[in-house]
């Protein structure tokens, strides 16, 4: 990595050229065979990709996908193998250090410092950005109130839920004013009420334009906050476009799921031949996939078939993945 | 404007950073390194009194009693506790450059992650290092400096010269932060640093012209101790402090830049360790 050269910056002897706002159109981030390998290990197989300023842009898979680590070499932490990258107009190969003055980053591990207070980690991460002091808390104060955490700002980090480390985790990323924010699995880990809260914090800066990259296994956080999204499975991109388009391309309507009483499913082999587009059989349950889930439900009863529950739902990008891939988002 | 303004209206205002390590990208490391200080500083200068009171007292003192009677002519003249005061001093500066480089660069690299959080903005491993070797090197001077008040308030030394011996002992704790620094940056646990500690650095803190001149030692051993850093530390600080330097000022200038080389090593080493590491993640 050049970037980490220990050569003090010279610019009569190295002429860098001056690094160029995107032009209008332009995307932020653009992949052309983005590749990753850790030796024999392939993490990230040539994926494509372009984000857009202003949207919010999803990576969707199941762990070991490759997500994290296209996440980190648009972070500029880690040297692409082969293929192009363009950030924010710039190689990162090249101006790495130029890149990150201008992301925020919200890592998968929280890497807050403990040791000191809620307000002392704002404070010293605008420090990084080579803001002045004063500058620093008049951020932190703002960022603090915009996610809930006014009242702690004198505390010490370590006391602070899961929730709170996470939102304190993005108030820091937002400090440097970023033009692209990088969320890498921003909600794993949390109960249900704070992942709600966060994400209408995130919706709020989707809001005020700022463009979101994020990285998730949960379909429904995908669908609450992504415009578009590719699907990533062992390191490649499956499938690419918004929630409705792929849900629409990948599977039906709706999905009637059958549950049987344990043993049962096995000894239906064919009575559902022709009650509905497609099948999927899962170890505990059977999913019908329609445009009229209850005709399916209706069909399934004519024929004397006695699931002991049964759900009619919107098909999810929890469907579409199984689609595309035969396996569950999280295993 | 507000820092949660419009993206739209502030695209691209962000400050531009320089490129490549410089005083202003690594004081922002030190000044993190500083504000966590802040908490632990009473306890640590408290403590920084402790070690060399109860050495001084109980080998100095304590032992020197009985080392002074028998007069021997391999102390030149001194008492034990003259003799004791900065070796001591090298070793205590030693011992603590040796800890601040292992768990706390552990912890940033590993525990709370610290490092990797500086890495996600435009500072740069070579800061990190940079800072942290700064870093050490100031609580390397305070520690050395308390050590050589409590000299004096023991009458150890004979003159002013104790405050020459400091810079001596902040090299020597250097020459064993760095290639510390190093090889911590290559370690997910700290399971090695205990057997690092209890077989290389206890053993030079006993061996190394500390407690007794190596001319004590068998004289085959005695050459060995040349491959010591520690008895270069210990050696430069005790001519610095006696005010000796001036009769062999060829072997105190052999000795810092002994220490100066392992430093710099340690640096360069470092560099690249602490860099892999945080590429990987």
């Amino acid at each position: 990595m050049t970037e980490t050269n220990l050569a003090p910056a010279d610019a009569s002897s190295q002429p860098v050229p001056p690094p160029r706002e995107p032009a209008a159109g332009e995307p932020l981030i653009r992949a052309r065979g983005l590749t990753k390998r850790f030796g024999d290990f392939t993490a990230v197989d040539g994926v494509d990709f372009d984000v857009q300023p202003g949207e919010a842009f999803g990576f969707l898979g199941p762990n070991g996908a490759g997500k994290t680590s296209t996440m980190r070499m648009i972070g500029c932490t880690s040297p692409i193998s082969d293929g192009q990258l363009t950030v924010l107009g710039m190689d990162p190969r090249r101006d790495g250090t130029r890149i990150r003055a201008r992301l925020g980053v919200v890592p998968q591990a929280d890497t807050l410092d403990n040791e000191l207070t809620v307000r002392e980690n704002l404070l010293i991460y605008g420090r990084y950005f080579g803001l002045p002091r004063e500058e620093c808390a008049r951020r932190a104060d703002e960022l603090l109130d915009f996610v809930q955490l006014s009242d702690r700002g004198k505390d010490l980090v370590e006391p602070l839920s899961g929730g709170m480390k996470r939102r304190l985790t993005i108030a820091r990323s937002l400090i440097n004013e970023p033009d692209l924010m990088l969320l890498d699995e921003p909600t794993t880990g949390l109960d249900p009420q704070a992942r709600h809260l966060l994400w209408d914090r995130l919706y709020r800066l989707k809001q005020r334009g700022t463009t979101l990259v994020l990285t998730t296994h949960y379909m429904d956080e995908a669908e609450q906050l992504c415009d578009r999204l590719v699907v990533m499975d062992k390191a490649k991109i499956v499938a690419e476009g918004s929630p409705q388009q792929l849900i629409a391309r990948y599977s039906t309507r709706e999905v009637a799921e059958f549950r049987f009483a344990p043993g049962i499913q096995e000894t239906l082999d064919g009575q559902f031949e022709g009650l509905a587009e497609r099948i999927e059989k899962l170890p505990d349950r059977m999913l019908l996939y329609a445009d009229d889930g209850e005709a399916v439900v209706t069909g399934a009863h004519s024929r004397g078939l006695r699931p002991e529950t049964v759900l009619v739902r919107r098909s999810t990008l929890e469907d579409v993945f199984l689609r595309l891939t035969g396996r569950s988002l999280i295993e | 404007m507000s820092v949660l303004a419009d993206a739209r209206d502030r695209r691209g205002t962000a400050p531009l950073p320089q490129l490549g390590s410089s005083w202003s990208t690594v004081r922002r490391v030190v000044e993190h390194r500083a504000l966590q200080y802040r908490r632990t500083f009473r306890a640590s200068i408290f403590s920084s009194f402790g070690i060399p009171v109860l050495f001084l007292t109980a080998m100095g003192v304590g032992l020197g009693g009985y080392v002074d009677r028998s007069q021997d002519a391999v102390l030149h003249g001194l008492t034990y506790l003259q003799f004791l005061a900065p070796g001591l001093l090298a070793a205590t500066v030693m011992q603590t450059g040796s800890f601040e480089a292992s768990f706390p660069i552990l912890g940033g690299l590993q525990w709370n992650k610290i490092f990797h959080a500086m890495f996600a903005t435009p500072i740069q491993p070579s800061d990190i290092v940079y800072g942290n070797v700064l870093w050490i090197g100031f609580r390397l001077a305070l520690v050395g400096a308390v050590f050589a008040v409590v000299i004096v308030l023991f009458g150890a030394t004979k003159s002013a010269l104790v405050v020459l011996a400091v810079p001596g002992a902040v090299l020597t704790g250097l020459a064993f932060a760095t290639p510390m620094m190093a090889f911590t940056a290559t370690q997910r646990t700290p399971d090695k640093f205990a057997t690092l500690f209890r077989f290389g650095v206890t053993p030079l803190f006993l061996f190394s012209g500390t407690f007794f001149p190596i001319e004590s030692l068998p004289s085959f051993l005695q050459p060995v101790a040349w491959l010591s850093p520690l008895w270069h530390g210990v050696d430069l600080c005790r001519q610095l402090m006696l005010g000796t330097v001036a009769e062999a000022p060829l072997l105190a200038l052999v000795h810092a830049l002994v220490l100066l080389t392992i430093t710099t090593v340690g640096i360069a080493v470092a560099m690249r360790t602490v860099e892999s590491r945080l590429v990987k993640g």
